[in-house]
This record gives C-alpha cells, structure tokens and sequence, in this order.
C-alpha cells in the first residue's frame, strides 16, 4: 500500500464525517461536490473535507480503496456513505441524520464545524501540482 | 427545420448507456438516460429494478457504475448522476 494510500485510509478512519471534493470547505470547484456539503450543512453536521485536485494520485488512490469512482464521496465513522445523489436523497428523507445518530451518536451536531484536512502535506510525500 | 441541440435531446452517447444500462438489468422496469446539457457527456440515470431490493444505495449505484464502468473509465462521461430504485 502507497503512502499517498495510507494517509487517506487513516483520514478516512480517524474522521468521523469527511468529504473527498473538488475544492475546500470554503472554495467548492464543482456542483456535485457543493450538493454534498450543503446536504451536511442541512442537517447541521460538523465535517472535514479533503480537496482532491491538488494531486490527480489522490483521486486514484482514493477510488482504488473505496471501489467508487467519482467525486464527491462522504465517509461517516470510516465507511462510505455515498455521494452526492446518495447523500442529497438521505437528507431529503431523513436518512442522514439517522444514519448519523446510528454510526456516531449525538456527537456529530456540530453546525459550522468545517475544515479542510490534507493528505499529502507532511514529510516523505512529494506534492505533484496541477498542471 | 434545423435540429437544435438542448438538454433531454436522445444523442449516439445517450443511446450508448441505454444499452449498457438495458444490458446490466435486462427485467428493469425502468432505464432512463437523461443528457443533462445536450453536450454528450453530462448524464442523469435512472434505472428502477428488483435487484435493488433490499440493498443500500450505495450497493445500488455501485451495480449502474460497474454497468457504465467503460465510458466512465474512458471519460466520455464527465458527470453522471444516478437515480436507482428497488420495485418492492
């Protein structure tokens, strides 16, 4: 297993609602990615996003381990949750804050608690920028 | 009277993931593909199926992803958005 592979497997598991998208909690570069937030935002769920556009690897690596080939996608408590459509159909039937309260309890009410988190800064990766 | 190209519009690609679609669930009771933007690569699908039953929605996406696997590996579609539901 890659390095690049490694930190996103442990973002994913230390996590407790993280979304891989195009962009970062406060600069979304796609719709499908922005319909993802704006469904956690809906019900109020604390999260961290990781952008995958600053390295294409990320992307590869992060379809190689969840076997789901586009972006965005929403991990909760370790497990994928689905994406954009998926998680815009959970919230709009109530769906997401229940399998919210199932995987993380109460804890995940967390309205405003955004942040971006990255996969390849630290030692012993090389970041590739966008061509 | 000269075609104009608009969303909704049937296109070769359209077709394309229609049969892939019709392939992968041959009792569907439904299988639609909509161009989103008439450009050939912006797609929503749906596909209504009893193999669905029973599963999560993300066991559902993942059958109509493996079906679409080749043109979403090859890029032609650039955006897909799914729609899937069970028949019970």
């Amino acid at each position: 297993m890659t390095e690049l592979r490694d930190r996103i497997k442990g973002t994913i598991e230390q996590e407790p609602v993280v979304a891989f998208i195009k962009g970062t909690h406060e600069q979304v570069f796609c719709g499908n990615s922005d319909r993802a937030l704006q469904a956690l935002r809906g019900v109020g769920a604390g999260f961290a996003t990781v952008d995958v556009l600053p390295d294409p690897r990320i992307r590869e690596e992060l379809s190689a381990l969840s076997d789901w080939p586009t972006i965005p996608q929403v991990f909760v408590a370790g497990e994928l949750v689905g994406g954009a459509d998926i998680v815009q159909e959970l919230a709009l039937t109530g769906q997401l804050e229940a399998t919210l309260d199932e995987k993380l309890g109460e804890t995940w009410r967390r309205p405003g608690d955004e942040r971006t988190v990255s996969v390849t800064d630290g030692p012993g990766l090389r970041v590739v920028p966008n061509a | 009277m000269v075609a104009v190209i608009a969303a909704g519009i049937v296109g070769p690609m359209s077709e394309r993931l229609e049969e892939l679609l019709r392939g992968a669930f041959p009792e569907a009771q439904e299988v639609g593909v909509l161009d989103r933007t008439g450009g050939g690569d912006h797609f929503h699908v749906t596909v209504v199926d009893s193999t669905f039953d029973g599963l999560s929605l993300v066991a559902q996406h993942r059958l109509v992803y493996d079906a679409l696997a080749q043109p979403l590996r090859d890029g032609t579609i650039h955006e897909l958005r799914i729609t899937t539901r069970g028949e019970a």
